[in-house]
């Protein structure tokens, strides 16, 4: 069970963006995250995945704090894939950064062998997303957070990359926190729905976010 | 206003050092757009659709190689006569917000290209003070790119591209990085420019958001325009599309089944 209790978090020029929010997500479960930009949604995935430190709360696993070093057992999966990688690095490399994944888990993903060869710049968005996505999922690791992974890519290709990782999450109950805009995809694939306004979580349902 | 017939542009690359080889990146595309009329082109990454805009444009790398017909008012576009048209008849709102020049208030930008469309300075001045207005960027008009978000800094590149009151306005991802209130404000505006009677081609991978605001869309992939379908096509199970791609495209979306033929995604697809 990944727990957050009474997180808060303020800018450096005091004023606060996030103020007491808890919220629970057990194994396997999917969270859904909206809210407008600047609502504080990518900071609450960093608190979560342990990438930024509250100024009050905290967060923890079965009851115990984020380790603070090894493997993260959060792990947090950026909107821009060609930031979080190494250009100088080939793709390869890349994907065994952290741990080997299997070639089941490779041909799973859509990754083909080829790309390995190449470097980052070579791939497009969508297929270096999965690169970054499977890379993220290392066997310590039980909790994503998925800030607006498919925002810049096709219905198809994104239709690709989550079911990949639906099916991997299934398999090892890997509980997911996706935060997006399109409360259409978080509908599909979330069972439990918040939306940030004004530095606090409430309830979303469909009707309430209906256009 | 813009036909494009049986386009084909091929870029070379070097496998090794002496070594060419070209890369065939558009194939075959035959495209019409009319006056009034916002034509979306949809397709994934790598389709070739910022490449398309860039033809348009006559902004290729030299090297391209670029065959087919490239009519617009019924006249070719010849690379002399794009030069001309830049920035005039022909607009592009581009997708990398690199484009604003990295020494210029947002203020001088939109007057710069209000001047290019034949304004004169004072003139210029009052339009473009007017259209920063019109887009809630008073407060910033001052601001050098590098201050702008990444939304702004797009709603500065498309009062960019009104001011010039060009005939036909491609516009090249306009909706990446905003929020959802700021995007539909860019695609309502892109409308707007149509309904004055200019033809607007929006690129962008995100059918959903597309739609509303599209007349007609080409569906593209790898190179090559699968199907032309008006925005209406676009419903129910997807039966009015005649291409199996296109069909998918609209299947894989969250609202509709969030599925698609496992077959589809490997294969390509088989021609309309």
């Amino acid at each position: 069970m990944l727990e957050a209790h009474q997180l808060s978090f303020r800018f450096a020029s005091g004023s606060p963006l996030l103020t007491n929010i808890s919220l629970r997500l057990a194994p396997g479960e999917w969270l859904g995250l909206s809210g407008d930009s600047g609502a504080g949604k990518s900071t609450l995935g960093k608190l979560l995945a342990g990438q930024l430190a509250p100024h009050q709360g905290s967060v923890t696993i079965d009851g115990s704090l984020l380790p603070a070093r090894g493997v993260r057992p959060v792990q947090w999966l950026p909107q821009s894939p060609e930031l979080a990688v190494n250009p100088r690095w080939r793709v390869g490399k890349i994907l065994k950064e952290a741990w080997t994944p299997p070639d089941t888990l490779i041909e799973g993903f859509g990754i083909e062998p080829q790309w390995l060869k190449r470097f980052p710049n070579a791939l497009s968005g969508g297929e270096l997303q999965r690169v970054c996505v499977l890379r993220a999922l290392a066997p310590g690791v039980r909790y994503v957070v998925a800030d607006e992974i498919s925002t810049m890519l096709d219905p198809i290709t994104q239709l690709s990359l989550w079911q990949a990782l639906k099916a991997h999450a299934e398999r090892h109950q890997l509980g997911v926190i996706v935060i997006s805009h399109d409360t259409a995809l978080l509908n599909r694939l979330c069972n439990q729905r918040w939306h940030l306004a004004g530095g606090s979580l409430r309830v979303s349902s469909t009707e309430l976010e209906a256009p | 206003m813009l036909h494009i017939d049986r386009l084909i542009l091929q870029l070379p690359h070097y496998p090794h050092w002496w070594r060419q080889e070209w890369t065939t990146c558009i194939d075959a595309l035959s495209l019409h757009i009319a006056p009034g009329e916002v034509h979306a082109v949809v397709g994934a990454s790598g389709a070739g659709k910022s490449l398309l805009a860039a033809a348009i444009m006559g902004l290729l790398p030299s090297a391209a190689r670029l065959e087919g017909a490239l009519h617009f008012q019924a006249t070719p576009l010849t690379p002399a006569r794009q030069r001309q048209l830049r920035g005039r008849q022909l607009a592009l709102i581009p997708q990398s917000l690199s484009a604003l020049d990295p020494l210029a208030r947002s203020r001088q930008q939109v007057r710069w290209a209000a001047q290019r469309a034949g304004l004169g300075r004072p003139a210029a001045q009052q339009r473009a003070d007017e259209l920063l207005a019109h887009y809630q960027l008073s407060h910033a008009a001052t601001h050098y790119p590098h201050e702008l978000s990444g939304g702004m800094a797009r709603r500065v590149l498309i009062a960019m591209a009104q001011v010039s009151n060009a005939q036909l306005v491609i516009a090249d991802e306009p909706s990446v990085g905003l929020d959802p209130t700021q995007r539909d404000r860019v695609l309502a505006k892109l409308k707007a420019i149509a309904r004055e009677g200019k033809a607007v081609m929006l690129i962008t991978h995100d059918l959903r958001h597309a739609l509303p605001v599209a007349d007609r869309v080409t569906v593209m992939y790898q190179g090559r325009g699968i199907e032309t379908a008006t925005a209406q096509a676009f419903r129910g199970q997807g039966e009015q599309l005649t291409s199996p791609y296109a069909r998918s495209l609209w299947q894989a979306l969250p609202d509709n089944a969030f599925s698609t033929q496992p077959s589809v995604l490997c294969q390509e697809p088989a021609f309309a």
